[in-house]
């Protein structure tokens, strides 16, 4: 029953095991605690924020057009993964492939982006020990930045394992999972976009 | 760095401790070499996923921490025993309580409830194993790990000194220099993985892996209690890990979060602390409202009364849990309808925590009541647990804890509900399953004599202290005066302190005593139970249930019991393979990993944490390639096993 390797056809590729369905449920909950995770650094942003030392505040520093092109980039890349599972879906192990990487070079592309962004930053004198602000904004968007570099990683084991074994419940589930990880990446993003830089660009 | 430095130098108490870690160390490798069970235990416990040794391995563990916790909380009434003692200063007093109370909450209460649920919790619901028997695995040695970084900091670098609690600006560079507070954010941080993956694991084990028929409102009330621990843990869990990381940063990378200056907030620390904390304090209760309503409703030979009405409590308490924090401090500076609304949320947990006492009453009422050692903690736990909330609802009143903050009151109050809701729990839950993993009980006699001996010693050691609390003794002093006035008092509770340690060591003996001596337990159900773990025979076979059964109410085991069975019918013939997952040696080195780049982190060695870290990328890399397939159990190897525990019972 619980580790019973039974296929069943009638469902996608990706939760034909029980194994894979529970692996799935048990990701969708440990985004659960992600969302935790990331809510309780979205509070420490909220409430340092003002709090600037004798250091710069966001409205000097903060770009429309750097922010833009990252966002762009970002959102794109969400758009080429859940092509890529619909490539899986449709059997494609060729397609998902392609579409994956596409996403991978996306995401380095966001994440070059972001570096020559925080490096800019630190020239103008706003670094992790600046003030209370810009430790709060370098670590929630550190720890965004790192879970997208992580996820680059585990995405070239999977592309690794697509191309060794090729499509089967076991790479699709390994596949679908990283794509809801990539999902929430951007979901993640959005609060970014609008709560860090807007609301910073205004006020 | 010189190695006197590194080495903590200069206290007997610390000499004598490196002796006896050295020679415990020689002791255990000689006997392992000797007795040439490197193999043994490489291949039967340090590699397993068995969700039952896992659980063996995580109660083992909660002891030796009690042990340790136990020690320091001995060194403490030693030194408050008598007015102006000399006997330890004030900055090692300040590292005994730290160590005390972190010890006690995060690596003995936690692992000895979670080390029940993994015994436990498959066995109640019908299941082979948990979800993810290798993620378990990888729970309990990253928990072990983050427990051993902890441990290591009396000998190596010297202990963390600003309470478990950790309040900034006490806990940050300035006054709290050195290794010390690294250890605990480094330790914890480490062990916190493990406690958020076990509560994933358990969540989705009891959500998906019920035998067929076992509904949701048809689980037994520990399972229950475990569930809605688990969404405590993955909510509450990521609180913490943020907060324990961003005092890292401050203190190693020279980020403003939590300091004094630069716009640092130290409030906020108390803030996620609590966040976190008062979620944290009910995972340790629920699970011990479970054993209790477990052995309750056994020992009284019925039902539980008001199945529903506990369920329902305990999804209040959890959600009530998450809105209780501020009650932690309300004397730091929030204004009065800050502290109001957390005055009322705390008040409000009371109802359905009275519910659940009314319940557990009313279940013994008109019950054949047996008494033995687990259904004496059960009992005790009542009228004891009672005064622990009494006293709760009088600190929940914000202008009254301007009195009580901070003074032995509160130091009462707490150790009333950890120690007769958790610790008692813990006894009487060991007491209670123990047959279940080891194939004989603990020895009553043993028991009862150092039940009561526990349960006295408590009492005197801690009712007292509620009387300090009013006389203005504040907590975490190192010594007072002489005409305070509190010298008789302190002396009654270091007495009880000594009783409890007496019974404490009964219980282990006790453990010693039953393994050599204790008769064979002829069935796998010693006390007459209600629930399907009594199902399986003693000790279970390492795939649980030959046929996972078939579920058809509430104490499914007692029904099938009522209508004349013995044991869950085994039809040879209808026997399948059962699949079953592979051992596995990633998780202790990935777990070995994290301690060294902890430990790296803890002395800022950079190279280190930084090649350890690789390191347990590798291992998750290996993780992530291993098809793990898991392998068969053949239908012949089961029946043997099973001709052979059932003969047993013949």
């Amino acid at each position: 029953m619980s580790h019973d390797e039974a296929i069943d056809p009638n469902q996608p590729l990706e939760f034909q095991t029980e194994k894979s369905r529970l692996n799935i449920l048990g990701f969708w909950i440990f985004l659960g605690a992600e969302i935790a995770l990331f809510g309780t650094l979205f509070a420490t942003y909220f409430v340092l924020t003002g709090r600037l030392a004798d250091g710069p505040g966001p409205s000097e520093l903060f770009e429309l057009r750097g922010v833009l092109i990252e966002t762009f980039i970002l959102l794109t890349s969400s758009f080429t993964c859940g092509i890529a599972i619909h490539e899986m879906r449709r059997g494609s192990r060729k397609g998902l492939m392609i579409w994956f990487i596409l996403t991978m070079l996306l995401g380095l592309g966001f994440l070059y982006f972001e570096i020559e962004e925080f490096i800019h930053y630190i020239h103008e004198g706003a670094s992790l020990q600046t003030s209370a602000f810009w430790s709060a904004f370098f670590t929630l968007l550190g720890t965004h930045g790192a879970h997208v570099s992580l996820g680059i990683g585990w995405m070239t084991m999977i592309l690794i394992q697509l191309a060794r074994n090729g499509l089967n419940s076991t790479t699709a589930r390994k596949a679908f999972i990283i794509s809801l990880y990539w999902h929430f990446l951007d979901v993640v993003w959005i609060f970014i976009f609008t709560g860090v830089y807007l609301l910073g660009m205004v006020m | 760095m010189q190695l006197d430095e590194f080495f903590v130098t200069g206290d007997p108490l610390i000499y004598g401790a490196d002796v006896s870690i050295i020679l415990s160390l020689i002791g255990i490798i000689f006997v392992l070499t000797k007795y040439k069970k490197w193999k043994w235990l490489w291949n039967e416990w340090l590699t397993t996923v068995d969700h039952k040794k896992l659980g063996v391995m995580y109660i083992i563990s909660a002891v030796l921490m009690l042990f340790r916790g136990g020690v320091d909380a001995m060194l403490m009434r030693a030194q408050l025993t008598l007015p102006n003692n000399e006997f330890l200063d004030s900055s090692h007093y300040n590292e005994i309580f730290t160590t005390h109370g972190t010890i006690m909450i995060i690596f003995m209460a936690m692992p000895f409830l979670i080390g029940l649920m993994n015994v436990v919790v498959p066995l109640q619901i019908g299941a082979r194993d948990v979800a993810y028997p290798f993620l378990n695995a990888v729970s309990f040695w990253t928990f072990f790990m983050g427990a051993m970084l902890f441990n290591i900091s009396f000998i190596i670098g010297g202990s963390p000194s600003a309470g478990w609690t950790s309040y900034v600006p006490m806990a940050g560079n300035e006054l709290s220099p050195g290794p010390g507070q690294n250890y605990y954010l480094l330790g914890l941080q480490v062990a916190g993985i493990g406690t958020l993956l076990t509560g994933i694991n358990f969540l989705v084990t009891i959500l998906k892996m019920r035998a067929p028929g076992m509904t949701l409102m048809r689980m037994p009330m520990f399972t229950w209690s475990s569930a809605i621990t688990c969404v405590l843990i993955i909510f509450a869990f990521p609180v913490l890990t943020v907060a324990l990381a961003l005092m890292t940063l401050d203190r190693i990378f020279g980020a403003h979060f939590f300091t004094l200056m630069d716009g640092g907030m130290p409030m906020l620390w108390a803030n996620l602390f609590w966040i976190w904390g008062h979620p944290e304090v009910y995972i340790v209760i629920l699970p011990a409202f479970g054993i209790f309503s477990e052995v309750i409703s056994t020992f009284s030979r019925k039902n539980l009364f008001g199945y529903k009405a506990m369920v329902y409590s305990m999804v209040v308490i959890a959600l009530l849990s998450f809105i209780v924090w501020v009650h932690h401090f309300f004397t730091m500076g929030a204004d009065a309808s800050v502290n109001s609304f957390f005055s009322l949320t705390t008040m409000a947990i009371a109802i359905p925590t009275g519910v659940k006492i009314f319940n557990w009453l009313l279940t013994l009422y008109k019950g054949r009541i047996k008494i033995n050692t687990a259904m004496l903690w059960s009992l005790a736990f009542i009228p004891n647990f009672v005064i622990g909330g009494v006293t709760g609802v009088m600190l929940a009143m914000a202008a009254a804890d301007y009195q009580y903050h901070n003074t032995y009151f509160l130091v009462a109050h707490f150790h009333y509900v950890l120690i007769s809701g958790t610790v008692y729990a813990c006894f009487a839950g060991l007491y209670y399953w123990y047959p279940k993993v080891f194939g004989h009980k603990l020895n009553e006699t043993l028991g009862k004599i150092s039940f009561w001996i526990f349960v006295i010693g408590f009492n005197v050691c801690f009712f007292p202290m509620y009387f300090l609390g009013f006389a203005g003794m504040p907590r975490r002093v190192h010594t007072y005066a002489e005409d305070t006035g509190w010298f008789e008092l302190n002396a009654v509770a270091s007495v009880g302190g000594v009783l409890m340690a007496i019974g404490f060591v009964i219980i282990v003996y006790n453990i010693y005593y039953s393994i050599r001596y204790a008769e064979r337990v002829k069935t796998g159900d010693p006390w007459d139970g209600r629930t399907l773990e009594w199902s399986t025979p003693a000790p279970v076979p390492y795939y649980n249930f030959a046929k996972i059964p078939d579920v058809h109410g509430l104490d499914p085991y007692w029904q099938i019991k009522k209508e004349g069975k013995q044991e869950l019918d085994i039809e040879e013939e209808r026997l399948e393979q059962i699949h079953m997952p592979d051992n596995s040696g990633v998780p202790v080195i990935m777990s070995v990993l994290l301690f060294i780049a902890g430990f790296g982190l803890v002395f800022e060695w950079m190279w280190m944490a930084i090649a350890a870290t690789i390191g347990v990328i590798v291992t998750m890399i290996m993780r992530s390639f291993d098809p793990d397939e898991g392998h068969h159990v053949e239908v012949e190897e089961i029946k043997e096993i099973e001709r052979n525990v059932r003969r047993k019972e013949d």
